[in-house]
């Protein structure tokens, strides 16, 4: 019933919540990779659907590995 | 004293050596001020996403740091001052890392594992290639069993008429 209900959304849990979440950190940038877009921007978390707590955190680890050029500022 | 972590980019034209030098006279700077490191890591020649100084790649290394603020602040000014640091980032940090840090565990995994996976996944790419041969086949083989119906018809024809005559 519910999956055929229209325009309705399955509850997503936060990838980084929960007992065997990763840890955010600025040096696992292949963690990091998920969570910027193709032109190197942060994915907004209503597609991602990491926790509000989690994305500011998160949005730290990007801006420290790109500053040091372990992720790009801009790709194209 | 409080927790820091620092990475520093070395200028990609000096040896791994004169990186390991670098990080000792810079271990000796917080000593000196009171600070002391508990761990350095050297992540190797990496390519940069972007230029820094006109350079494309750079020697990464990782200080664990318990120093106090003056010492940081004391190291950093070497850091700015010093021609072969393309870039440096020291934050605070609430627990210091013991164990390798994800880059160093990723080193000797990459070796490994994409090779492998890459393995495994080719010759996965072949059996899929098969299929799609395969309703070329079936399509051929179609055709076949049209055209042994129609020659069927008159096998069978033919068939009763030598049995006829074997009988």
């Amino acid at each position: 019933m519910r999956g055929r209900r229209p325009f309705f959304r399955r509850p997503k849990s936060c990838p980084f919540s929960g007992p065997d979440a990763p840890k955010i950190d600025y040096k696992d940038t292949k963690l990091l990779q998920r969570y910027i877009s193709e032109r190197g921007k942060i994915v907004p978390r209503r597609i991602t659907a990491v926790s509000s707590k989690k994305q500011r955190e998160l949005a730290r680890a990007i801006k420290r590995a790109r500053i040091l050029a372990l992720l790009p500022f801009v790709l194209d | 004293m409080p927790y820091y972590e620092s990475v520093f980019i070395a200028r990609p034209d000096i040896s791994a050596a004169q990186v390991e030098a670098l990080t000792e006279s810079l271990t000796a700077i917080t000593s000196e001020n009171g600070g002391s490191v508990t761990k350095n890591e050297y992540w190797g020649l990496k390519t940069l996403t972007y230029r820094i100084k006109k350079n494309r790649k750079g020697h990464y290394s990782l200080l664990n740091l318990d120093a106090p603020p003056a010492a940081i602040k004391e190291l950093e000014r070497n850091m700015l001052l010093n021609e072969d640091i393309l870039r440096f980032m020291t934050i605070r940090v609430d627990e210091l890392e013991v164990e390798p840090s994800i880059m160093m565990r990723n080193k000797g995994a990459r070796d490994d594992r994409p090779r492998r996976d890459g393995r495994d996944d080719r010759p996965r790419r072949d059996d899929r290639g098969r299929p799609d041969d395969k309703p070329v086949t079936v399509a051929a083989a179609a055709d076949d069993n049209n055209a042994a119906k129609d020659d069927g018809v008159s096998d069978v024809s033919e068939g009763i008429d030598t049995k006829g005559v074997e009988t």
